[in-house]
């Protein structure tokens, strides 16, 4: 359903993503893997619009979406959960979630949105407990969730996730993933995920592909990513004798 | 029946996204680890990033059977070799063998591609496969075993030779499918004959057969001697083994693993592409390939890209069959001839057993091949008029097809060498030349 070809971008003198071509079917989760600096972030923004690609083609169900205006690109169903989820620390939980509908409400009543509120509050029943709380004083756990809510506000078919891991313990991130799966599984989300924590994210990826300085080196499973020793070396955190 | 239906049939479009994807990740990893790749591209002025549609594949340079030969061994390698968990490596008898590498994961795919070919020429798990290839540096009995093994079915791995062993391990473990080369498929059933066993002793349902040119009244010759339906498939130890393509039960050309190889045909002398339906010699680049990718790899092998969908519901295009290799082509008196072109006169003339050799001199300024084919015994013994009008029949029809004349000598049965492997179909005594690639095996 998402199809991106041959995209270029650059920041001033620097090329930060060359000729990168991947896809995302329908309730798939695929994984982008790299380094610091490998462009992830970068092809996530392009997708959302957030940075203009200098060359190349992104289509969302065979509509080409490539110079479309942010507003118009999360009304077609690809909304970014950025990474750090820049959460609205002095609003309420509540309020946090309403944002991500905040092109939808409407003075005439939000009943629809209210109903939503409530799923999203089924997904993660600590935001339910904690909906009168200041944003601000969530834990880093709960604000990703917050922050992946306040996205499923906005509606989305796809979910671009960066680095939902970031700062989070060990348990904590298993939780999080959890909840990631649980979104294809039972929402029948479709994600694209960039993760530094190869490990977590290939477990619950169907495909992934590496960036290594804008490139797109290696794509396959995840089963054939976890077994490639570059994979290893470089995000699994393996000696070169390939033991842990 | 497919072993993945999900990428045996998947539709065009999705196809080539993920082969233009995969040709970009080959292209970036082959230039930042194999010095070889990075220097022609170099040379070219092209950098993987300006390959931006599957018909830009055109602007790459090809790689052949010399580049490997010049890095030898392990120079093409995009991988160290800890991580290698296999090599193989061709015969090298007439020049320095050239050797390939698979990862782990190579390995697994080239099981999931042969488990392909299989279950398309209608092998189950149900199935007792015995692989006469010869096991050894030889890619075809190791692929063909691993696809065996992947799907389920039982496999016997009797290796090539001691063909009364190999009857009598098919009669007693009631094996379902051969796998081995044509030629050694014929030797198996004239031993039957010979030891005056009937096909009805035998359980075999399937055979598998590839790594040499055949033709498909050679195929009815084994079907009937053996009692079973044989397809083809085909593959390259440079490319990965067997598992690039085979045919499905409609036998109407071979499906190539098109997600996993981008094929071309060229022009042998021009090396320009040939249109769908024209015989050219066979490119073939990797798309998945981690330890021996090869990119624009000129197979030596002729073919032709079959237009039109296959009933199977397999997408991914069909070759013909390999018509020959374009060093196995002979030119004689000017003229391009193959050996499958001679194979397929002496199936239609009843009274010829099909094996031949094909045998040029040169007189003077002048070719002159001849045709040494083996006569039935019926004929053999028969008045030396009726042997007279064959080899007239037979000469007449070779000039016919060929558009030159040559000479056929009857010989007794089983005079001609047999082959456990591939055979050897041609003697040239006119060493024109050294060829530029040598003959590999």
């Amino acid at each position: 359903m998402l199809r991106v070809k041959n995209l270029h971008v650059s920041y001033g003198m620097i090329h930060a993503l060359r000729a990168v071509s991947i896809h995302v079917k329908e309730k798939e989760i695929v994984a982008l893997l790299g380094a610091n600096g490998s462009g992830k972030t970068t092809l996530l923004s392009a997708i959302s619009g957030l940075v203009r690609p200098a060359a190349g083609e992104i289509a969302f169900n065979g509509r080409e979406i490539t110079r479309e205006r942010v507003d118009r690109i999360v009304g077609a169903g690809i909304v970014h959960v950025p990474e750090g989820r820049q959460i609205f620390g002095p609003l309420t939980v509540e309020d946090n979630l309403l944002l991500g509908a905040y092109h939808r409400l409407s003075l005439a009543g939000n009943a629809d949105i209210r109903a939503e509120v409530d799923e999203v509050f089924r997904l993660f029943p600590v935001l339910r407990e904690r909906r009168r709380q200041l944003g601000g004083t969530l834990s880093g756990g709960e604000q990703q969730m917050l922050a992946i809510g306040r996205a499923l506000l906005a509606r989305p078919k796809v979910l671009l996730l960066d680095e939902p891991s970031m700062g989070l313990a060990p348990r904590v991130v298993r939780e999080i993933f959890g909840h990631i799966a649980r979104l294809r599984k039972e929402w029948g989300m479709t994600i694209l995920l960039v993760e530094q924590n190869a490990r977590a994210a290939l477990a619950i990826a169907d495909r992934g592909y590496v960036l290594e300085t804008g490139r797109i080196v290696l794509q396959g499973s995840s089963e054939e990513l976890l077994a490639n020793r570059d994979v290893q070396r470089a995000y699994l955190g393996r000696g070169r004798d390939g033991t842990a | 029946m497919y072993w993945e239906p999900d990428k045996e049939c998947m539709d065009r479009e999705e196809r080539e996204q993920l082969q233009l994807e995969r040709l970009q990740a080959t292209l970036n990893r082959v230039y930042a680890h194999v010095p070889f790749y990075r220097k022609r591209f170099d040379a070219l002025g092209i950098s993987p990033e300006d390959v931006t549609s599957l018909d830009d594949l055109t602007r790459l340079p090809f790689t052949t059977k010399e580049d490997l030969r010049d890095n030898y061994p392990y120079g093409l390698f995009a991988v160290p070799m800890r991580e290698v968990v296999r090599v193989h490596a061709s015969s090298g008898t007439t020049g320095a063998p050239t050797v390939v590498g698979y990862t782990r994961n190579d390995i697994k795919t080239w099981s999931n591609l042969v488990a392909r070919i299989l279950v398309a020429g209608g092998v189950t798990k149900d199935d007792v496969v015995q692989i006469a290839f010869g096991y050894g540096l030889f890619t075809g009995a190791f692929g063909l075993h691993y696809g065996a093994e992947r799907l389920g079915a039982s496999v016997i791995p009797t290796s090539s030779g001691n063909t009364a062993r190999q009857i009598k391990v098919m009669m007693d473990f009631k094996t379902t499918a051969l796998v081995s080369t044509p030629s050694y498929a014929l030797l198996i059933g004239d031993t039957l004959r010979e030891m005056g066993i009937p096909v009805s002793a035998l359980s075999l349902k399937y055979g598998l057969f590839g790594a040499e040119p055949w033709s498909d009244a050679m195929r009815q010759e084994i079907e009937d001697t053996l009692g079973i339906v044989a397809t083809d498939n085909y593959g390259l130890s440079e490319i990965i083994g067997p598992g690039v393509s085979g045919e499905c039960l409609e036998r109407k050309g071979l499906h190539i693993n098109e997600d996993h190889f981008l094929v071309e045909t060229v022009n042998p002398e021009t090396l320009q592409p040939v249109p769908p339906g024209e015989t050219g010699e066979l490119v073939i680049t990797t798309l998945t390939k981690e330890a021996f990718p090869m990119i624009r790899y000129r197979t030596r092998d002729l073919t032709c890209m079959l237009p039109g969908d296959c009933p199977c519901g397999r997408t991914g295009r069909r070759m013909s069959r390999v018509m020959g290799r374009t060093d196995d082509m002979l030119i004689i008196k000017g003229v391009n001839v193959f050996p499958s072109q001679i194979e397929a006169v002496l199936f239609e003339i009843e009274g010829t057993e099909p094996h031949y050799q094909i045998i040029v001199d040169r007189k003077g300024a002048m070719d002159e091949a001849t045709v040494l084919v083996e006569a039935a015994e019926s004929i053999f013994f028969d008045q030396m008029r009726r042997q007279r009008e064959m080899v007239e029949r037979i000469e007449k029809r070779l000039a016919q097809e060929l558009g030159i004349s040559v000479q056929v000598k009857l010989v007794e049965k089983k005079t001609l060498q047999r082959f456990e492997g591939k055979a050897q179909r041609v003697i040239d005594n006119r060493k024109l030349w050294s060829s530029p690639h040598g003959k590999g095996a």
